[in-house]
């Protein structure tokens, strides 16, 4: 889908008066003032950045755990496990003995743990929650573009500009700035826009201006892929065979072979463990940590590892204290995981504390709207306008 | 106005306002409107327009031991068999909504159902009553084309409503703003026409209008209500809610931003402000009663004009209900159709979020645009979509939708080029983008009209 809020439309045009605020502008209209605000991006180049999206609220607690901390068997007593299984990282924090397959990134320093990832006034509802996380909006606002969208400049270069591979909305990257398409099955994908007929002129207005455009990307962008996909290139790893294992090979495939689609987002779920949490939470994290481990690999080998950045996103945490079906409800902060190349491993931010809860949840210490401040300033190397970001400086997250 | 309304309609004429007011032309529909002027066409559909659904509602409707399921004192396996209950609930009522707009004779009921659930917005995932819902959905089809007043005024106390937007949560000690935003700046008028002040005292106004303990019933409930002096608007008094919707409906700027939004449903993307203005005067003027607002919609000239034809996008439903009402007894059934709708964009009774769908070309992406195209193609190979109910199942593979005229014997020679060019026209707003070429077969030529880009649009 591609929308962008009524609000955007007129900042971007600068002439509010130009428009008529009753009716919001146009889709064309809206498209236009996209594109005018395009501009070259510098620093891109091959970059490729990996939305990770941990689907249904990732248990930050049982992710990166306060080991030391006295409270946690009293607050998790079925989620606590005993001290010599845990991954210490330092600082008291451990991972969870399921992340093991990271710790290699850990140790090499590719891989930074954020902490306390949250904002404020936090709502504890999956579906608005991720909007907020999707957009970059405040926790009361309402905003129709994604933050990728609002921020990365599309390139009609490009076979691309962002691929959502295995779900079927564009989340983050929603908006009329970015040609993005969608690949379940890269083979079904490449079948199924085969069967649409190529139009010759495209260049009408209009209704269906609009559509023959958007057939237009589609064709181009599946036309490119279609080689890429008929004869992938030889991965020197192998991949876990679950979805999330797919979806990475995907990815690795796509960068790989030099696509040069400069975002590419996978999910994962689902994290909402409201029973029963600890055999599931535990078999979540391990299919995350071989996919991100095995795709961590493949790009070293490739020679593609500095031009990746990931970063794990999920709507919220959960509560600090279980709940009485062995499970987590709705909460929070939670850490969120950066890998790259280029990336200051380590911990970064403040580990909310277990004893100055806000209603039963951790206080956030890092708004989630700085992490991609950065990814806009740092890693896209945007030092212009990034929009609704602007007010977040960088938190200095890259070597 | 006159020479517009009276002109006689055509073929094309016909098409339009099918698509423009209900799902497309089906052949029966046309028919009933063939020899009529076009201002006599519209008051036809005005006129014959149910206000009750066809269909019978889901059997579970009178379950009043789950009108609104709570999980909170359950054990994990009651919890998980309510949620469970609660899920296929959830996607029989969005079934029923497809099986009542497959059904039902008057489509401009579902059409203003559709456009008030876009309008009004509440969402399942928030309220996960489908028995309310079913309620809701059922004021919404009443009022759909009666009174706006009385609309704001039962939605306001709706209890999905109370729920979707935390007024239930709202009381003097402690003020939820939620509902008073929305109500202002989505429902009656829009942004830029309030202040932050107002929102504030409308929700001081609006405490104590909550539901009962179950959320089943609305209550307002003086206990809870701040019965202080409020400024809004410009108006003093010890305002209710009542009050504030009242004051709401005197302003002029409110009439004129549901014209607006109607004249982008039905007309135009770009609204022609002169003639809101004049539509948002028939609309107060008959104090608020829609149907006298869509007959004025329906008979200016901007909605026949020719540049305006073709330029609106089919919603995911118009695409999906209004391609299975052409061909009769499709095997599609609605659970599946309502899984196509999500797919494609539209998943009713959950809204994206409180502004609702935002339409437009917001329908097509590039993802959207490929699942339409697939829907479509499935469904013209014959595809069996989903479970089809037993008694439409025949042996081996079900048969395609039968497309009328279908054959090479029957499109050959002029009578068949005429009949092609009669179902043409009842199906595509503008000429085609991708025509087949001639030698083609004539079910390859049939087919070629609904896959056509130009088939989207409305």
């Amino acid at each position: 889908m591609i929308r962008l809020s009524r609000r955007d439309s007129l900042k971007i045009l600068g002439a509010a008066a130009l428009v008529p605020v009753m009716y919001g502008a146009p889709g064309p209209l809206r498209a236009y003032a996209q594109a005018a605000r395009r501009l070259p991006a510098s620093r891109i180049g091959k970059r490729v950045f990996v939305l990770v999206e941990l689907k249904g609220g990732n248990d930050g607690l049982n992710t990166v755990i306060p080991y030391a901390d006295p409270n946690l068997p009293q607050m998790r007593p079925s989620l606590v496990l005993p001290g010599e299984e845990m991954l210490t990282l330092g600082d008291g924090l451990a991972f969870n003995p399921a992340l093991k397959p990271l710790m290699a990134a850990w140790d090499k320093g590719d891989l930074g743990i954020l902490c306390g990832v949250g904002y404020p006034q936090p709502n504890r509802s999956h579906f608005r929650s991720i909007e907020i996380w999707e957009t970059a909006s405040k926790s009361e606002e309402t905003l129709s573009e994604g933050w990728v969208a609002s921020t990365l400049h599309g390139d009609v270069g490009r076979t691309a500009d962002g691929i959502v591979i295995g779900d079927y909305e564009f989340g983050p990257l929603t908006g009329s700035a970015m040609r993005n398409v969608i690949i379940g099955k890269p083979d079904q994908f490449i079948a199924q826009a085969k069967k649409i007929q190529a139009v010759k002129d495209s260049s009408g207005g209009g209704a269906l201006g609009y559509i023959l455009r958007t057939r237009a990307e589609l064709l181009d962008a599946s036309t490119k892929l279609a080689p890429l996909f008929a004869e992938p290139p030889a991965l020197p790893v192998a991949f876990p065979s679950t979805a999330f294992g797919n979806e990475l090979k995907t990815a690795a495939q796509l960068i790989v072979a030099d696509a040069g689609v400069p975002v590419l987002k996978v999910s994962l779920g689902s994290f909402d463990t409201h029973v029963n949490q600890r055999g599931q939470h535990d078999n979540l994290l391990r299919q995350l940590a071989e996919g991100l481990a095995a795709f961590r690999e493949a790009m070293l080998v490739t020679g593609h590892w500095n031009d990746v950045l990931m970063l794990t996103y999920s709507e919220f945490g959960r509560r600090a204290n279980e709940n009485a079906s062995k499970g987590t409800d709705h909460g929070t902060a939670a850490p969120h995981l950066l890998l790259g190349g280029r990336i200051k491993g380590g911990f970064h931010g403040a580990q909310p504390n277990l004893e100055d809860l806000e209603a039963g949840d951790l206080k956030f210490s890092t708004d989630y709207r700085a992490v991609y401040a950065t990814v806009a300033r740092d890693w896209w190397g945007l030092a212009g306008d990034i929009g609704r970001l602007g007010a977040h400086k960088s938190l200095g997250l890259l070597a | 106005m006159e020479s517009t309304a009276t002109q006689p309609l055509d073929a094309a004429d016909t098409r339009h306002l099918l698509a423009r007011v209900g799902f497309g032309a089906t052949e029966e529909e046309a028919a009933a409107l063939h020899g009529l002027t076009r201002a006599q066409a519209v008051q036809a559909i005005l006129d014959g327009a149910r206000r009750e659904a066809v269909t019978p509602g889901p059997d579970w409707l009178g379950d009043a031991a789950h009108v609104y399921p709570t999980l909170g004192k359950l054990d994990a396996d009651d919890r998980k068999a309510l949620v469970k209950l609660t899920n296929e609930r959830v996607l029989a009522l969005k079934a029923w909504w497809y099986g009542e707009m497959l059904a039902t004779p008057s489509p401009v009921t579902e059409r203003m159902t559709l456009f008030w659930h876009n309008h009004f917005t509440s969402s399942l995932r928030k309220t996960r009553s489908p028995i309310l819902h079913f309620r809701q959905n059922a004021l919404l089809r009443r009022e759909g084309l009666g009174n706006f007043a009385t609309l704001l005024n039962a939605v306001a106390r709706d209890p999905v409503m109370l729920d979707y937007l935390d007024n239930r949560l709202n009381r003097k000690q402690k003020p939820n703003e939620n509902f008073a935003r929305e109500l202002l700046e989505l429902f009656t008028l829009g942004e830029g026409h309030y202040t932050e002040a107002d929102i504030k005292e409308a929700a001081r106004a609006f405490t104590g209008w909550t539901t009962d303990r179950d959320r089943v019933h609305f209550v307002d409930n003086p206990r809870i209500h701040d019965a202080g002096g409020k400024t809004f608007l410009g108006q003093t008094g010890r305002f209710d809610g009542g009050d504030i919707l009242r004051i709401i409906l005197q302003q002029p700027r409110t009439a004129e931003y549901v014209a607006g939004k109607m004249w982008r449903e039905f007309v135009s993307p770009m609204p022609d402000a002169a003639e809101v203005k004049r539509l948002a005067a028939v609309f107060r003027d008959g104090r608020y009663e829609i149907k006298p607002l869509m007959s004025a919609l329906l008979t200016s000239e901007a909605f026949w004009a020719q540049a305006n034809r073709g330029e609106l996008i089919k919603s995911p439903v118009e695409l999906l209900v209004g391609t299975v009402r052409f061909f009769k007894n499709t095997p599609v059934d609605d659970v599946t159709l309502a899984r196509y709708g999500k797919r494609l964009g539209e998943d009713i009774f959950d809204p994206p979020n409180v502004k609702g769908w935002p339409g437009y070309t917001a329908w097509i992406s590039t993802d959207t645009l490929l699942a339409r195209e697939q829907f479509l193609q499935r469904l013209l190979r014959g595809d069996r979509l989903g479970a089809v109910p037993a008694n439409m199942v025949r042996p081996g593979k079900p048969a395609p939708p039968s497309l009328p005229m279908a054959t090479d014997e029957s499109m050959a020679g002029p009578k068949g080029v005429a009949a092609e060019a009669e179902l043409r026209t009842l199906l595509l707003a503008k000429p085609p983008a991708n025509p087949p070429s001639a030698d083609a077969s004539a079910r390859v030529r049939l087919a070629a009209l609904f896959l056509d880009p130009v088939y989207q649009l409305k």
